[in-house]
This record gives structure tokens, C-alpha cells and sequence, in this order.
């Protein structure tokens, strides 16, 4: 703790798990866990650049009113392949295949996760699942809408579902793997000292993800085989038709993907946690709170399923309790939000990169959150299901929320993964052209769901064409604060500052170990015995860069 | 804390790096193991739930269904798995007091019962197949309930009379158009047949794979009291499948056997 | 996990005798007309003899308090599954006044 530290300059460590190896065989056939989250970083970041790629051909066909870019047809296959490709192969692996590998075992003090070959494995059953995607789309694409509702798309529709529905299938497995090896390391794996009370909140709250992930994915697998199924051998498993029932693909599909929402989200909530405490110095208010409320939050998201059914013929009464517990689920994040928010008050706060990303997931995930409730009332559904008030909900918990935590914490531990800074001047202005960029796309979307605009359309009526045209302009605005990104991460690994240790001088031992780290990521495995979040009066002032 | 006869010095060749100790990766490779049959819970959970909807929308073809599957293979099939998992079970005994050839036996013995499951297995598909109980369009000459498609006997694979004869347990009283409804309806408790009992014996198939790659390692003498997890873990594995067909027989197999539904 | 821990051979046959004779109980009882509780009594004997291939084979009633955990909510979630998706089923043809 000399606060030396601020006079000597910081050297990369002569070793560390990049290049203790040389080699592609390496790498593809590598244990550390830090080399498979950086192998998943690749993959991710590819599609979030074609999901990305679909979304912008998307507002670009919706600058005017009457579809002139892009057939029916085809524009039905954008935003499949734009929800298919952001939500199952960036979203859900985005946080805890990359992060959450990273610094799981590092942060219980571990040498790796339980069972690394898994975990490699898990990369290897994400990219089979991703190449089948990948050979669905360029087959000609999908055009079912990302929740893939029979009997449209288990007998009407004459493209490649089949070839989507296992890309899917393998990507769930992967997470199932990540989330199964989490579960085992937090359980199993944790340091002399570090009991569950001292565990970092990004732990806990990978840890009620990965709860999820090996609870409700496997019901997404069987209803994808069943779909399968009945498309390949012309069953009537969900068709009418052949004496099948498509409201039942809607209960085994949202049994699944409503939880997956919280799968997305959580881990982001915990990279807020991280870095919220740190960058207000101050000990995050209420960490039991915080703890079990991710735990609650998995547990009541299994109960909700069905407000995403409210107008598909299910019954009154069971549409009651749906909503009624929609609203319940609500609270634990709410909880969160005041604990951040108390966080801060009367702290240190220090307005860096990572902390502009965490503060605005607070302010973003809770529109996103409240908006909702709106959805979770029956009546006001009635209204808005299927309409941009829905498109607009998801994006701002998605990505106003987990987009935003999942860029919050690339910049936070970005030195601890390279041993390198980022550039914090482009850096902060690339964070606040996304703000901008993300609240013109999708604010007016709000508007236009509530006007009436449904959804996964091709045309509109004109009277929205000035909503739409804001919102395609807002769309433009926040691909450069994405692209930004990219080029100056690329650019700090070859000229950023050397980052030291402990850059910001925060808590955890990810931050006791050097950046980059060893392939065993401690030279002498830790014993804890500080409480977490140490930062108070005696904690230092991070280095200004 | 491990009371393994490995010295402090040397670490017991099986330990996986990034376990401190012999006991500890017993402990979470059990524990994973446990996970994973919870997604498997899960997974089977999703096919069961469905099929419990659709039991209690089309129960009348249900019945019917059930009928015209073979009780007796079923039942001598449950008697089969069941003698795998005592078979298993003792092999996991063997194979923590290192007794090197038992386990082998035992091992084997698994292997065998399960295959003969199998064996069953395609025998039932066959007849269904025979009898063109195949739900869909795809495969053999297509579903059909009114017999006529089998090579070896006309007379089989008449849901429709079935329902109304009682030497199958049918009711005569039953309108001969419901009958036939109800037969026709049937190709939905097929689907789920073939896809629940299908799914069962694609695990069985890894089952076996895995017990092959167990009994090598058993013959090597890998196994024994102080590391003996690999066996267990593939105990449980198929100890779950076991416990699967335990709710499929009757779910499947003993639909109303006592009489066709009215 | 000390050695005395585990189930014996003996033991193991008693549970195969269980099983067995559940198993038999099963497939008789289906051929006698109880009605209603046919299914009850089928699945009530399955899930004893589920019961009694985790608690012994798979050496659960041995094993330590997270198993123990893991299992049940395992079993639990499948119960939410069941029942909330049967409540949306079983409730659709009361009538609202």
C-alpha cells in the first residue's frame, strides 16, 4: 500500500498467460481459462458486429414509410438474424464466457475453474454452434422472428430453420457448460478465507446466472428438438393443423427465454457493482442485499414465463398470476438500484470511463425496467404487445443495461486482461456519443409503440416516418460509439500505458495479482481475511492518468 | 483433510491441476456430475410436461396408444434397466474396494443388460414400424390406424377396431366414427413415444459409449480406493437414465390398461 | 468420505428386491380398474422406486447437504414448470362473471 506507486512507472510482467505459449495449438487447445474468455472474446465481438450489421440494415429499410429498401421477405430475415445473432451467440455469452471466465477463479482464488477441459469445450460447442448459424444465413437466413413461433416456423416457412434451430441448440449447450463449471468453482473452489459473505457481487451474481443457465436452457434445447421434430417428420406436435397446440411451443419457449433475459442481465449487474463501489470509494451499500436479490432475481424469473403470452389464448386467471409475479421480480432490482445509488452518495466519485458506463446502466436498465411493468400490466399489454413499446423495453434493458455493463467492464478490467490502459479521452467520448446515439434510437420507439407502430413490420403508415427517421439517425450515432471501441482497444495494445497491478486501485484479488496475470494466476494462492470492498478513509486515490 | 495414501510430496497421478487435493476433486467432479443430471431433469422435464398436456387433452387416444404397445417388452424391459443399475451400482462398490476383476465383470454385465434394453428397443420400433405407427409422413408407408400395413399379419395396427374389441380391453359401446377419431388422434401419443422413448435410448447409446471407455480404464487397474470417480460419476449418469425409464413405463406403457376410456 | 460411508452388496440386493417388486406391483395393478387413481398409484410407485435408486445407488442418503440441495431443487424446478404451465391449461374453461 506505499503510495509509492504513483512515482515508479508500471512494467509488464516478464511472463504471463499470453505469452507463456506460443502458437496456434496453444491456444486452440489451450486449459486457462483467461485464453479460452479470450478466445470467446473474439467470437462474441463477431457477432455482435453482424447482429450489429442486421440492425443497421434494418433502421436504414425503415427511414421511409413503405418498405423501398428491402422486400417483406427479406426484411423478416434481418431482424431474425439480428435478434438470433444478438441474443444467442453475443448476449448470453457476452459477460460470463468472457469476464466471467476471466475472473471467476481469480476472483475466489482459484488456479482455473473446476473443470477446464469442460469450459474449453464449452468454446468448441459455441463455435459448431455458430458455424451452423453461420450456414443457415448465408443458406438464404431465417425468417421466423428470434422466438421462432410454430406452426410458422415448424411447417409454413420454406427457410432454414432447421439448420438455425441447431445452431442454437449447441450455443445453449455451450452455456449450459459455463454455467455448470461456475456453479461447481464457486461451490467447490473458493480460497482459504474466502467464505460466501466475501465474495465479490460479480461473483454472486454470475453465480444466480449460471443457476439459470443450467435450469431453464436445457428446456429450450427440448423445444427446439421438438421443433425440429415436427418440421422434419411432419408431426403435430404445435401445428393445429395436425391436432397440435401452438400455444404450448409459447410455454416451453418463454420457460426458457424469459429466464435468459436474466441470464443477460445479471452478470452486467454485478460488473455494475464492481464498479460502482470502486469508483465512489466507498463500500457498496448493502452487499447482502445485493447477494440475494441475484439469487431472487433467478428464482422468481422462472415464475413469469407467460407475460410474454397475455394475448396468445391463454387463460384469465393463470395471466393474473403471471402479471402479478411479473411485478414481484421487479423488486430485486430495484433493490439494486437504490444499494448503487446509496453507493455513491456521499462517496468519492470519480467520473472515469468505467464509471460513465455504470452510471448510465442505472439511469438506462431502470427505464428499461419500468417500462416493463407497463408490460407486466394485463390491460396496458393488451395495448402494447407486439408493438416498438416492447422493442423499445428490451433495448433499453439490453442494451442500455447489459451492452452498457458489458462495455463498463471491458474498460474496468481491460488492463487486467492486456496489461494495458485504454485511451480514457477517446474512450470517454465514444461512452458518451453510445449515451447519445442509444437514447435517440430508441426513445422515440417508446413513442411509436404507443401510437400504435407493430412490430417486425416492413411498412408503417407515414404519420410515423419522423419518430422512425430519428430513431435510424440515432441508430448511426451510436455505431461510431461501438466502432470507437474497437479501434482504440486495438490501438492500446500495442501503445497503451502499461497498467500495473492495480490501476484503479481497486479491492479483489484480480487486482492483487499482476496484469496480465500468470498462467496460474497466483504466484502463491491467497488467504482472505479483509472484508469485501475495503475502500474507506485509509483506501488510496486511484492514479490519475 | 485427505486421508489418501498419497504422500504430501508426491500427488496421486490422477489430480487434475487446478485441485489442491484428491478429496476435493472427487467432491466437485461428484458435484458436477450432480448439476448436470439437473439439466438433464430439466430436459426430460420439458418433454414430459408436454407430454402431461397433451395426455389430458387427448386422453381417449391415449388410451388407445398405450394399448397397442407391448406391455410384456416394456415390463421385461423396466426388469432389464433395472438389473443394469444393480449391476452398475455393484460395479462401483468394486471398483472402491479395488476389487480389479469384479469390477470388470460388473462393468460388463452393465453393458450387456443394456444393450439388450436396446436390443428390446428396436424390436418395439420394428413392430411399430410393421404396423405403420410412425407419426408423420417420412418414414415407412406413413401412419396409419386401420391396419392392413403389416407384411406378417393383416390384422395388426387397427387402433380403431381395437378400441372397440374387448378381447383389447375395448368398448364396444363406442360409436364407430369416435373410434376412428380418437385412432387417428393417436398419432400425437405416438410422436411422444418415439420421441421420449428416443431420447432415453440416445442416452443409453452415450451410456454405453461411456462404460466402454470405464471398463478399458477398469481393465488397466486404474481404479481403485484412493480414485475411483470416474466410475462413479458414471454411475449416477446411468442410475439417471434408469430412473427416466422408471416414469416412462408407466406413463407410457400403462395408460387405462383396464380398459379403453369410453 | 470415510469408508463405512457406503452401501454394502447386501444392501444393494435388497434394493434390487424393492424395485423388482414395485416394478411387478406396477404392471399388476394397471390390469385392475381403479379408476381415478390408476395414475396415482402408478406414479406413487415409480417415485418410490426413484427415491430408492437415488437415496442408495446413487448413494444420496450418504452424500453431503449441497447433493441433498442440488436434487431437490432440481425436482422443484420441474414442479414449477408442471404446475404453472397445467394452471394456464386447467384454467381456461372457468368462466368469468
Amino acid at each position: 500500500m506505499s503510495t509509492a506507486t504513483a512515482i515508479v512507472k508500471p512494467v509488464m510482467p516478464e511472463r504471463h498467460y499470453l505469452n507463456d505459449n506460443y502458437g496456434i495449438r496453444s491456444w486452440l487447445l489451450t486449459k486457462d481459462h483467461k485464453r479460452i474468455a479470450i478466445l470467446y472474446l473474439f467470437s462474441i465481438s463477431f457477432f455482435f458486429l453482424l447482429g450489429g450489421i442486421f440492425a443497421a440494415l434494418i433502421r436504414l429499410h425503415l427511414l421511409t414509410p413503405n418498405g423501398e429498401l428491402f422486400q417483406a421477405d427479406t426484411y423478416n430475415k434481418l431482424f431474425t438474424m439480428h435478434g438470433v445473432n444478438m441474443v444467442f451467440f453475443f448476449l448470453i455469452p457476452s459477460v460470463p464466457a468472457v469476464l466471467g471466465n476471466f475472473l471467476m477463479p481469480i476472483m475466489v482464488g482459484a488456479k482455473d475453474l473446476a473443470f477446464p477441459k469442460v469450459n474449453l469445450l464449452s468454446w468448441y460447442i459455441y463455435m459448431v454452434g455458430a458455424t451452423f448459424s453461420l450456414i443457415a444465413m448465408v443458406s438464404g437466413g431465417v425468417d421466423t422472428g428470434w422466438t421462432f413461433y410454430a406452426p410458422l416456423s415448424s411447417g409454413y416457412l420454406r427457410t432454414h430453420v432447421i439448420a438455425m434451430a441447431v445452431g442454437i441448440l449447441f450455443a445453449g449447450f455451450s452455456s449450459i457448460f459455463t454455467g455448470l463449471n461456475f456453479i461447481v468453482t464457486v461451490h467447490r473452489m473458493r480460497a482459504p478465507g474466502m467464505t460466501w459473505g466475501r465474495l465479490p457481487l460479480f461473483v454472486w451474481a454470475n453465480y444466480a446466472a449460471s443457476l439459470i443457465m443450467i435450469l431453464g436452457t436445457p428446456v429450450l434445447a427440448i423445444t427446439l428438438i421438438l421443433l425440429a421434430l415436427e418440421r422434419g417428420f411432419h408431426i403435430g406436435i404445435f401445428d393445429p393443423k395436425l391436432g397440435g397446440d401452438p400455444v404450448l411451443f409459447q410455454h416451453m419457449f418463454w420457460f426458457y427465454s424469459h429466464p435468459a433475459v436474466y441470464i443477460m442481465i445479471l452478470p452486467g449487474m454485478g460488473v455494475v457493482s464492481e464498479i460502482v463501489t470502486c469508483f465512489s470509494r466507498k463500500r457498496v451499500f448493502g452487499y447482502s442485499f445485493i447477494a440475494f436479490s441475484s439469487i431472487a432475481i433467478a428464482v422468481f424469473g422462472f415464475v413469469v414465463w407467460a407475460h410474454h403470452m397475455f394475448v396468445a389464448g391463454i387463460s384469465v386467471y393463470s395471466a393474473l398470476v403471471f402479471s402479478l409475479l411479473s411485478y414481484a421480480v421487479a423488486i430485486p432490482s430495484a433493490v439494486k438500484v437504490f444499494n448503487w445509488t446509496a453507493t455513491m452518495y456521499k462517496g468519492s466519485v470519480k467520473m472515469d470511463t468505467p464509471m460513465l458506463y455504470a452510471v448510465a446502466f442505472i439511469g438506462l436498465f431502470t427505464i428499461g425496467g419500468l417500462t416493463g411493468l407497463f408490460l407486466a400490466a394485463l390491460g396496458l399489454d393488451v395495448h402494447v404487445h407486439d408493438t416498438y413499446f416492447v422493442i423499445a423495453h428490451f433495448h433499453y434493458v439490453m442494451v442500455g443495461g447489459m451492452v452498457t455493463a458489458y462495455m463498463g467492464g471491458l474498460h474496468f478490467w481491460w488492463p487486467k486482461l492486456t496489461g494495458r490502459m485504454y485511451p480514457e479521452a477517446p474512450a470517454k467520448l465514444a461512452a458518451i456519443v453510445t449515451f447519445i446515439g442509444f437514447n435517440l434510437t430508441f426513445f422515440p420507439q417508446f413513442i411509436l409503440g404507443y401510437l400504435g407502430m407493430p412490430r417486425r413490420y416492413w411498412a408503417y403508415p407515414p404519420e410515423f416516418q419522423v419518430l422512425n427517421v430519428l430513431s435510424t439517425a440515432g441508430a448511426s450515432i451510436l455505431s461510431v460509439g461501438f466502432i470507437l471501441p474497437l479501434l482504440y482497444f486495438l490501438y492500446s495494445l500495442k501503445y497503451g500505458e502499461v497498467a500495473g497491478d492495480n490501476p484503479w486501485q481497486a479491492t479483489g484479488l484480480e487486482w492483487e495479482t499482476s496484469s496480465p496475470p500468470p498462467t496460474h494466476n497466483f504466484h502463491q494462492i491467497p488467504v482472505v481475511t479483509k472484508e469485501p470492498y475495503a475502500y474507506g478513509e485509509d483506501a488510496e486515490v486511484p492514479v490519475v492518468h | 483433510m485427505s486421508t489418501s495414501q498419497t504422500t504430501t510430496t508426491e500427488h496421486h497421478p490422477a489430480l487434475a491441476h487446478q485441485f489442491d487435493s484428491m478429496e476435493q476433486q472427487q467432491d466437485a467432479s461428484t458435484f458436477g456430475m450432480w448439476v448436470f443430471l439437473l439439466t438433464e431433469i430439466m430436459m426430460f422435464g420439458g418433454l414430459f410436461t408436454a407430454y402431461l398436456i397433451y395426455r389430458l387433452k387427448y386422453y381417449p387416444a391415449f388410451v388407445a396408444g398405450s394399448t397397442s404397445i407391448s406391455v410384456g417388452w416394456g415390463f421385461a424391459n423396466t426388469l432389464v434397466l433395472i438389473g443394469s443399475s444393480f449391476t452398475m451400482a455393484m460395479a462401483v462398490w468394486a471398483a472402491q474396494k479395488g476389487y480389479r476383476k469384479s469390477q470388470v465383470w460388473l462393468l460388463l454385465a452393465t453393458m450387456v443388460l443394456g444393450a439388450a434394453f436396446l436390443g428390446v428397443k428396436a424390436k418395439e420400433y420394428y413392430d411399430k414400424w410393421d404396423e405403420c405407427h410412425i407419426p408423420g409422413h417420412v418414414i415407412g408407408k406413413g401412419f396409419n390406424t386401420w391396419g392392413g400395413c403389416s407384411v406378417t399379419n393383416k390384422s395388426l395396427g387397427n387402433i380403431a377396431e381395437e378400441i372397440r374389441d374387448p378381447k383389447h380391453h375395448g368398448n364396444p359401446n363406442i360409436p364407430e366414427g369416435a373410434a376412428e377419431q380418437t385412432a387417428r388422434q393417436t398419432e400425437i401419443f405416438f410422436s411422444f413415444y418415439f420421441a421420449m422413448t428416443g431420447l432415453h435410448a440416445f442416452h443409453m447409446v452415450i451410456g454405453l459409449g461411456l462404460l466402454t471407455w470405464l471398463l478399458l480404464r477398469a481393465r488397466g487397474g486404474e481404479f481403485g480406493p484412493s480414485y475411483y470417480t470416474p466410475v462413479e460419476l458414471g454411475g449416477l449418469y446411468w442410475h439417471f437414465v434408469d430412473i427416466v425409464w422408471i416414469f416412462l413405463f408407466p406413463l407410457l406403457y400403462l395408460i387405462s390398461r383396464h380398459q379403453h376410456g369410453v | 468420505m470415510s469408508e463405512n460411508s457406503h452401501p454394502t452388496p447386501g444392501l444393494y440386493v435388497l434394493i434390487l428386491l424393492a424395485l423388482v417388486i414395485g416394478t411387478c406391483l406396477t404392471w399388476g395393478i394397471a390390469f385392475v380398474d381403479l379408476g381415478i387413481w390408476n395414475p396415482v398409484v402408478a406414479l406413487t410407485i415409480a417415485v418410490i422406486k426413484a427415491v430408492l435408486v437415488i437415496l442408495f445407488f446413487m448413494h444420496v442418503h450418504y452424500s453431503n447437504k449441497l447433493t441433498k440441495l442440488t436434487i431437490s431443487a432440481g425436482f422443484f424446478w420441474l414442479m414449477i414448470m408442471i404446475t404453472m404451465s397445467l394452471s394456464d391449461y386447467l384454467t381456461r374453461s372457468f368462466m368469468l362473471r
